[in-house]
């Protein structure tokens, strides 16, 4: 049953999805790239990009781990030319773990249609390449799966995200990486979360980094809290994490990731998207697709997301099964939605049923299938500038040491 | 019509369907009204609850009364608040709600 096939890159890494990446490495250069994707017109060519002009490292890190990411078999860069995005070590990154990479510098290239004519060519050379990947078999232990809830009202934390844990229990049990987020929508569940660590440090450490994103929202003004989610049921920023907590299952906890941080065993890790340090460059996550690309530059090769008011984004790059938690939401956008979890709170199925359905889907999806989303050619991709510091050395009790 | 009990320690059930004010509930067994239209996947109280009462969901505190709600009552941003981050609003925002 756990028989899949994956796209086999030349560093070892398998793909679920086979995906040509044109990035933008600054705001100027995004007319250009999206004119390339568009003429191209391909499912499986993505718009993926950097706006600022300043350097960030963070950005820098995060666009190095998604071009090397295992459903990326090509990428073709493109620059204005005079921006700060470190471009060369972008470049560097991508070659190194053996994907094809181009560059193409709009200021020496003969401009906006110029650079527009030698993108599509590029992309045609890439692709031929990204084509020539030998598919292999490959097991459910070697996917990275994410999960994030968008969205969210009363009905989330009792059907979509329960069934996500329980789906997210199953697949961790065989041996893939599961991978939960959002420390902000942690707050005021940080001492039983940190019971669930496999170490006393690690668990010190979950405690910490709730209590990060405690104060960097606080700083803030405002919890990670929309009036939607009010409208929906949902009073405090302690009742939507205890919903949002349901999504990690019920499994030990083996780590911390941050963004573009790699799981380095299967498990349970939850990523901390909380920058470090005094609050900089304003909110931790300005809408869900953020915190979606974070999941993606820690390998996720699909991400399992629960909402309940109604969210319809997808994603680039890997593929987004979306999970609605509101039976009367369903209603509404059933041609958005891939599982209908609404249904247990109107007695038409089970949690485990539901978290059945939904690793059953994670599986066809990761053998091919297409989600809604992916049907609909939902890619969006948004990446803002953040601040972290590494991770510390409590959070990968299982790193082995080389 | 009877509200989901998440918890055994939970003050307060959820609403699998929205109520309309008058309609029969069934609460720890006992039938009463509903007080007032509350939609679905709200919130209301299990029994009475007095200010300052941690309100427990999933067995767990999810924040406090800041008014007295009776059983039945919906309860949301007008009788409780956050015990860590205060939640907005669009009115507080200045967006239109």
């Amino acid at each position: 049953m756990s028989a899949l096939t994956g796209f086999l890159r030349a560093d070892g890494r398998k793909g679920v999805r086979n995906v040509v990446a044109v990035a933008y490495l600054v705001e100027c250069a995004h007319h250009v790239a999206r004119t390339i994707v568009t003429k191209i017109d391909d499912p499986d060519v993505h718009l993926i990009g950097f706006p600022g002009c300043y350097p960030n490292a963070y950005a820098l890190k995060v666009m190095q781990a998604i071009g090397a990411h295992p459903n990326v078999g090509g990428v073709l860069l493109i620059s204005l030319g005079c921006e700060s995005f470190n471009r060369e070590a972008l470049r560097a990154a991508i070659a190194a773990s053996g994907r094809p990479v181009e560059v193409l510098v709009i200021q020496e290239s003969g401009g906006t249609a110029e650079t527009v004519r030698k993108g599509v060519e590029a992309v045609a050379r890439l692709k031929a390449i990204a084509d020539q990947a030998p598919l292999v078999p490959m097991d459910v232990s070697e996917l990275v799966i994410g999960t994030i809830c968008g969205g969210s009202d009363g009905t989330s934390g009792i059907t979509a995200n329960p069934a996500v844990g329980r789906a997210f229990d199953r697949l961790g049990a065989a041996g893939a990486a599961c991978v939960f987020e959002e420390t902000g929508e942690l707050v005021g569940c940080e001492k039983i979360m940190a019971d669930r660590a496999i170490t006393p440090e690690l668990g010190l450490a979950l405690e910490a980094s709730v209590r990060k994103a405690e104060a960097y929202y606080t700083v803030m003004g405002y919890g990670s809290f929309a009036p939607g989610n009010a409208e929906g049921g949902l009073t405090t920023q302690e009742e939507k994490s205890m919903g949002a907590y349901s999504k990690s299952g019920s499994a030990p906890i083996v780590g911390i990731l941050k963004p573009g941080d790699q799981p380095v065993s299967g498990g349970l890790y939850l990523l901390d998207v909380v920058p470090d340090g005094e609050v900089r460059f304003g909110f931790p996550n300005i809408s869900d697709n953020a915190e979606i690309v974070e999941l993606i530059a820690c390998g996720a090769h699909l991400t399992l997301f629960t909402t309940g008011r109604g969210s319809v984004v997808g994603s680039a790059i890997s593929p987004v099964i979306k999970v609605c938690a509101n039976p009367e939401t369903y209603r509404k956008l059933s041609g958005d939605m891939d599982v209908d979890a609404g249904r247990i709170m109107e007695g038409r199925g089970t949690l485990d049923e539901v978290g059945d359905e939904i690793f059953d889907l994670v599986l066809a999806v990761a053998g091919g299938a297409r989600t809604v989303s992916e049907a609909l050619g939902h890619q969006e991709f948004i990446l803002t500038y953040k601040a972290f510091d590494p991770i510390g050395p409590a959070c990968l009790p299982l790193r082995r040491v080389s | 019509m009877k509200p989901i009990l998440l918890h055994p320690d939970d003050n307060v059930l959820v609403l699998a369907a929205a109520i309309q004010a008058g309609q029969t509930i069934e609460i720890d067994g006992a039938m009463l009204a509903a007080p007032q239209d509350v939609a679905v996947g709200h919130k209301i109280a299990r029994h009475a609850l007095s200010i300052g009462d941690k309100v427990l969901k999933y067995g767990a505190p999810i924040g406090s009364m800041t008014a007295p709600a009776a059983a039945g009552a919906h309860v949301h941003m007008h009788n409780m608040k956050s015990d860590y981050i205060a939640s907005h609003t669009r009115q507080a925002t200045g967006e239109p709600s």
